[in-house]
């Protein structure tokens, strides 16, 4: 990533931020890269979109982007969810001469909020990831202080207990999304609200994954080739997303015929229902290649 | 039935924008100028200068306008517009016995050094409407800024500055020793870790949301706390900021800065080396801001007792308060509710279904 112009036009300098702001925050990717899975706490500007709306990640874009930069944004796996499209305006606005694309493949850059796409990632490219809540042990312990020592003590017993007595409350583990999961054998991360159907994309990735809490104001990060195992119990195994039907047939895209993508359910006015894939791009070159295109 | 795509955003982005920006200018005659929002709507505007927390007149009447009014999006603005600047340098400490006071009151003595000042406030009317106002004349609006000023006359002039009413107290050794001020945490700059230094609790408290902390603030006033306050002064008015020149290095005025501050005594408590003094709480805030300077102060106090002896309230926890203040942090993640959430809402359809298979079966 080549060193970017210094100014762009309307006054602000490239990338949004002052030299200071970006400065700290690659330093704190480093740390969080060297520390895999612990949350580091960054001091967080202010973005010109309201916190929740993805301002970690957009910190995070803005620290790393180049000119020689190609930027995938996607939202709930689309290109085109508006939130998607005003991370990109933004950006666009504030860091000319950055490529932009919607191929996940063709991306060396993509930011994201809540899916990592269904082409595999490969060694070139950073996915930054939008996060809300940074720590997955805040659904038992309200308070900051304390979850510090329990992370530090690799103290996950609280967390174990919850997910046991889901499933006897239950029968099953009751958390659908932002799964915890254990990083390189001690921290567990909270990997932002992506399915548990994308829980799995965390092991072993070719990609560096990096998380950015903008209002939490905290960094973590998976490297690459780095374990990432969901928490579950060997008579419980870990499950992702169900998209069988009543005769236990896996639904397929009703658009590419994909019959192994995440599937948005999709109410239709008559009542009726639809599945269709989550990640747009991936369908497009599904539908482009007649639903014969390999993962 | 085709591919249910979500499509269109960027269309449907810029038409929203352009019917916001039709409200605001549909069946008005006049725009609203800058220095109208800093005059007339001079509480608002405070709010969002103290909030927004970059001190810019301009700018802040500006953001009130464009967000039609809403303090939290316009604070909002600022701030965003503050994370483009970079910190140039960091002022000496100030002391703000040397305000050039518009108001001061001391509720702790009826007369103090200098004299109460009640200055401008709307305490003690009766909140009666005028509908006269609803149809007010240029001519008669500007009547009466001309007719306050004429009746100056004669009248004799009030100093600059006043004592501070806690310089009392002091002398006759009924506060704790003041502490040695540290390095101020800037809380923009450095990330925040509990437990935090004093200044970065005051920092965070000056530039939160009013009705946040005012809402701590009497919990625990109410009952959730024993603070029992007394305002030993209450001030508003203009603060000169004195700055190193790059020259010299000798300090030359920069300019001078609109802000209220708000000083408490409360119920004694043993001291450091157990002589009994009273506890002071402390808020100071930009702009023209009572209630949120006093509320600042009692939380301040509530604060101070949690870290002595553990908090025993919710206002007396450092991280309940300071983590759930910020206007542009709490709104924004309300907001962030209306995003679309279709993933993880897919996520727990599955786990619902899941569940309730379970319970048939075992029914």
């Amino acid at each position: 990533m080549n060193p970017a112009p210094a100014h762009t036009p309307g006054g602000y300098a490239f990338g949004f931020m002052d030299e200071f702001a970006k400065k700290e925050i690659r330093r704190k990717i480093l740390k969080a890269i060297a520390i895999p899975g612990y949350q580091v706490p960054y001091s967080s500007r202010e973005m010109p979109m309201a916190r929740g709306f993805g301002t970690g990640g957009l910190q995070l874009t803005l620290s790393l982007i180049g000119v020689d930069d190609t930027l995938k944004v996607i939202d709930q796996g689309s290109d085109e969810s508006v939130n998607a499209v005003n991370i990109r305006n933004f950006i666009a606005h504030t860091c000319q001469g950055v490529a932009f694309t919607t191929r996940t493949t063709e991306a060396t850059l993509i930011q994201t909020r809540h899916r990592i796409p269904e082409f595999p990632l490969q060694q070139h490219q950073i996915l930054v990831l939008q996060v809300p809540y940074p720590d997955a042990l805040v659904v038992v312990e309200p308070s900051e202080a304390k979850r510090k020592i329990m992370h530090g003590e690799a103290d996950y017993a609280r967390l174990w207990v919850k997910l046991y007595e889901d499933i006897v409350k239950f029968s099953e583990v009751t958390i659908s999304h932002r799964y915890p999961t254990k990083i390189a054998g001690h921290y567990v991360i909270d990997p932002s609200p992506i399915p548990r159907y994308d829980v799995p994309k965390l092991h072993q990735s070719k990609a560096l994954l990096l998380f950015g809490a903008g209002r939490e104001k905290k960094i973590y990060a998976v490297p690459p080739f780095t374990d990432a195992e969901p928490l579950s119990f060997t008579d419980k195994p870990f499950r992702v997303e169900s998209f069988h039907d009543e005769h236990g047939q896996r639904r397929r895209c009703s658009r590419c015929g994909s019959p192994n993508s995440f599937l948005d359910e999709v109410v239709c006015d008559d009542g009726g229902k639809l599945y269709q894939c989550s990640d747009s791009d991936y369908c497009n070159a599904m539908t482009a290649s007649g639903g014969s295109a390999d993962e | 039935m085709g591919y249910v795509a979500i499509k269109g955003g960027t269309a449907a982005i810029q038409q929203a924008a352009k019917l916001l920006e039709f409200l605001r200018a549909d069946g008005s005659d006049q725009p609203l100028s800058a220095g109208d929002i800093q005059r007339q709507l001079r509480f608002l505007h405070s709010r969002v200068l103290s909030e927004g927390a970059l001190y810019h007149p301009e700018l802040c009447s500006l953001a009130i306008k464009q967000s039609l009014g809403d303090t939290l999006e316009a604070a909002f603005m600022l701030r965003a517009y503050r994370s483009t600047r970079a910190r140039l340098c960091e002022s000496p400490l100030h002391n703000t016995g040397k305000m050039r006071l518009i108001r001061r009151i001391s509720a702790a003595f009826k007369n103090v050094p200098g004299g109460q000042m009640l200055g401008p406030t709307p305490d003690y009317t009766q909140r009666l409407f005028r509908l006269e106002l609803l149809d007010e004349s240029p001519e008669s609006f500007q009547r009466v800024a001309r007719e306050w000023m004429a009746g100056l006359i004669g009248v004799p002039e009030v100093p600059d500055s006043f004592p501070k009413v806690l310089d009392v107290l002091r002398t006759e050794g009924l506060l704790p020793d003041i502490q040695e001020p540290g390095v101020p945490f800037d809380v923009t700059r450095e990330p925040i870790v509990f437990p935090l230094p004093r200044s970065a609790a005051l920092y965070t408290m000056s530039r939160a949301e009013t009705g946040s902390l005012l809402g701590l603030a009497y919990s625990n006033m109410r009952g959730y706390g024993d603070l029992h306050p007394t305002v030993a002064e209450l001030r508003v008015g203009y603060l000169p900021v004195m700055l190193p020149s790059p020259a010299t290095g000798e300090m030359v005025e920069a300019g001078e800065i609109l802000m209220t501050e708000c000083e408490i005594v409360c119920m004694y408590e043993k001291g450091e080396n157990d002589t009994p003094a009273f506890g002071l709480g402390y808020g100071a805030c930009f702009g023209h801001n009572e209630t949120k300077a006093i509320a600042m102060a009692v939380l301040d106090r509530a604060l101070q007792r949690g870290a002595k002896h553990g908090p025993q309230n919710p206002s007396e926890d450092a991280e309940f308060v300071l983590l759930h203040i910020d206007g542009t942090e709490s709104m924004g993640f309300a907001a962030h509710y209306k995003m679309p959430h279709y993933v993880t809402f897919q996520s727990d359809l599955d786990r619902l279904r899941k569940a309730q298979q379970k319970s048939e079966v075992k029914a």
